[in-house]
């Protein structure tokens, strides 16, 4: 990585209130730092209610903050949004199921002003990449989530932007299906060279995937910790049984705990965060 | 093609089936309780009837027939027109819904006498008023829903892209909307010709199904009027079968999507 490089994604001092002075005000976050250098893999954990998806759309200028800098590659939000530099990919696929699977990556393609023949080759080679190449013209609704949910990242990242935010992306999916997509992922985004902030609840998950777990606490939503997690970059199916993974889960999970525990006297677990 | 014929076969024996028995045992009573014509023809009857009046029924039926279709057509794009316009114009939205309501809330065929005296009676112009007015609300209703009811996430996604409104309905929107229209036509095409037929209840041009089944009922020509009921019988099935067949070839690729909101 080149020293100095601009970061892709800057967040400084961000604050996120919704109902402003009313009675059911909500501070969603509250003074958040966040910066995303060019090729990170960065997961937001915390449990739920805790902002994580507030700040994913803060940084994808779906929302507005109420106060705080934010800057995507050097621009502001609302610009980098205009000149497509990141791709979303959310809990449900959202695929139109008017149009083939191809024409749903070529969606963006489309909008973007491309031509048919570019925009043809383009969606071909975005669904190779997530090893679909036998269903371009099969409609969303005969293929299973999973596969729904490939579609939908090959249509982020059909316009090669350079950054990719994902909201919680594999929570519908079952657990043999999540951890093949898990790795599915990572493949494509080392092919991609993209940039990526990834928004979970599963503790494996963000240790697996990521070069940085960023660990968030509930009700003013805050950063509290951040985990380097040090895999070595060519993690496999083997990287699941590493002590390193192991150790890292075990950090990120006392992370968790120690800023929530005064709210579970009983000990219990935590809502809205697996351990799967 | 052997399968398709098939399945055809399947589907259509049953209603066949109970149509002839029902004929049959209609065809027994009326012979065995030796019933009088004037009270109940039965359908030997009436099938000669309509061999016999063939040519007035088949006039009757084109008439009726033409002003439900003009109707239909038009009410079909003032309703079409009107939800674009009332997405567009959020305003409008919010004057025109409560009139629309207050309008439909009139048991709307007494409109009918009032369209008479205020567009010429001897022609059919009232009358393919009247089919307007009854598909207008019908499709306003359910086009507008579906321009509407876009799934938040895919209008969240449009804005991820910087989709400018046109796109957003050109691309979102629209294709959204379509089964919507649908839904609307197979109600409003049997509803536009019951429209039509009634509306010449009320006087105006003696030409339709409407004044021929009463005319004959006056006379007490009860197999004619009931091969009038026939032609008016086979007429909405019509309209409705061209629905279905438009809206299968339309629609074809979307396949087992969420029905369209029905509500008339």
């Amino acid at each position: 990585m080149v020293e100095n490089a601009p970061d892709v994604v800057a967040v400084d001092a961000a604050t996120m209130v919704f109902n402003e002075g009313k009675a059911n005000q909500v501070d969603a976050l509250v003074d958040v730092d966040l910066h995303v250098a060019a090729g990170d893999f960065v997961s937001l954990i915390g449990p739920s209610g805790c902002g994580k998806s507030t700040l994913l759309r803060l940084i994808a200028h779906l929302l507005e903050p109420t106060g705080g800098e934010l800057a995507v590659n050097g621009k502001t939000p609302d610009q980098a949004r205009r000149e497509g530099d990141y791709g979303m990919v959310f809990q449900q696929p959202g695929l139109f199921d008017w149009r083939t699977v191809q024409k749903n990556v070529e969606l963006p393609l489309e909008i973007e002003g491309w031509d048919r023949r570019r925009r043809a080759e383009r969606a071909k080679e975005m669904l190779d990449l997530v090893r679909l190449d036998d269903f371009y013209d099969h409609m969303p609704w005969q293929l299973s989530g999973g596969m729904q949910q490939r579609v939908a990242i090959a249509r982020a990242l059909a316009a090669q932007p350079s950054l990719l935010l994902m909201d919680e992306p594999f929570g519908a999916l079952d657990e043999m299906t999540r951890e093949h997509m898990q790795a599915e992922l990572l493949r494509i985004c080392a092919a991609e060279r993209t940039t990526v902030i990834f928004v979970t609840h599963s503790i494996p998950e963000a240790v697996y995937l990521s070069s940085r777990v960023v660990v968030m606490s509930p009700r003013p939503g805050r950063i509290t910790d951040e985990i380097a997690v040090g895999l070595c970059a060519d993690r496999n199916e083997d990287s699941r049984e590493d002590d390193v993974f192991f150790k890292r889960i075990t950090e990120v999970r006392e992370a968790l705990r120690a800023h929530h525990g005064d709210q579970q006297p009983d000990g219990g677990p935590r809502r809205g965060i697996e351990d799967r | 093609m052997a399968t398709r014929a098939a399945s055809i076969a399947r589907v259509l024996w049953p209603p066949v089936l109970f149509g002839v028995l029902f004929l049959g045992v209609w065809e027994l009573i009326v012979w065995a309780y030796d019933i009088q014509q004037f009270l109940l023809p039965a359908p030997s009857a009436i099938w000669s009837a309509l061999v016999e009046e063939i040519d007035n029924v088949w006039d009757a039926v084109f008439v009726t027939g033409s002003n439900a279709l003009v109707g239909l057509l038009l009410g079909v794009a003032l309703g079409v027109a009107m939800s674009f316009v009332m997405m567009r114009f959020r305003v409008f939205n919010e004057l025109a819904t409560p009139l629309a309501v207050a309008l439909n809330a009139i048991p709307i065929i007494v409109i009918v006498p009032v369209l008479n005296n205020m567009f010429s009676i001897s022609t059919e112009v009232p009358r393919r008023l009247m089919v307007m007015l009854i598909v207008f609300f019908i499709v306003l209703v359910n086009v507008s829903k579906g321009l509407r009811q876009v799934q938040p996430l895919h209008m969240e996604l449009m804005r991820s892209y910087a989709a400018t409104p046109w796109t957003v309905m050109v691309k979102t929107r629209i294709p959204n909307a379509l089964p919507y229209l649908f839904t609307a036509l197979k109600i409003a095409a049997p509803a536009a010709v019951v429209t039509a037929f009634v509306a010449e209840y009320f006087g105006g041009r003696q030409n339709g199904i409407g004044y021929g089944i009463t005319s004959s009922a006056a006379t007490s020509d009860n197999d004619v009027t009931w091969a009038y009921v026939a032609g008016a019988c086979a007429l909405g099935v019509t309209f409705f079968m061209i629905s279905v067949g438009l809206e299968k070839t339309t629609v074809k690729q979307a396949g087992p999507r969420r029905p369209g909101g029905a509500t008339t």
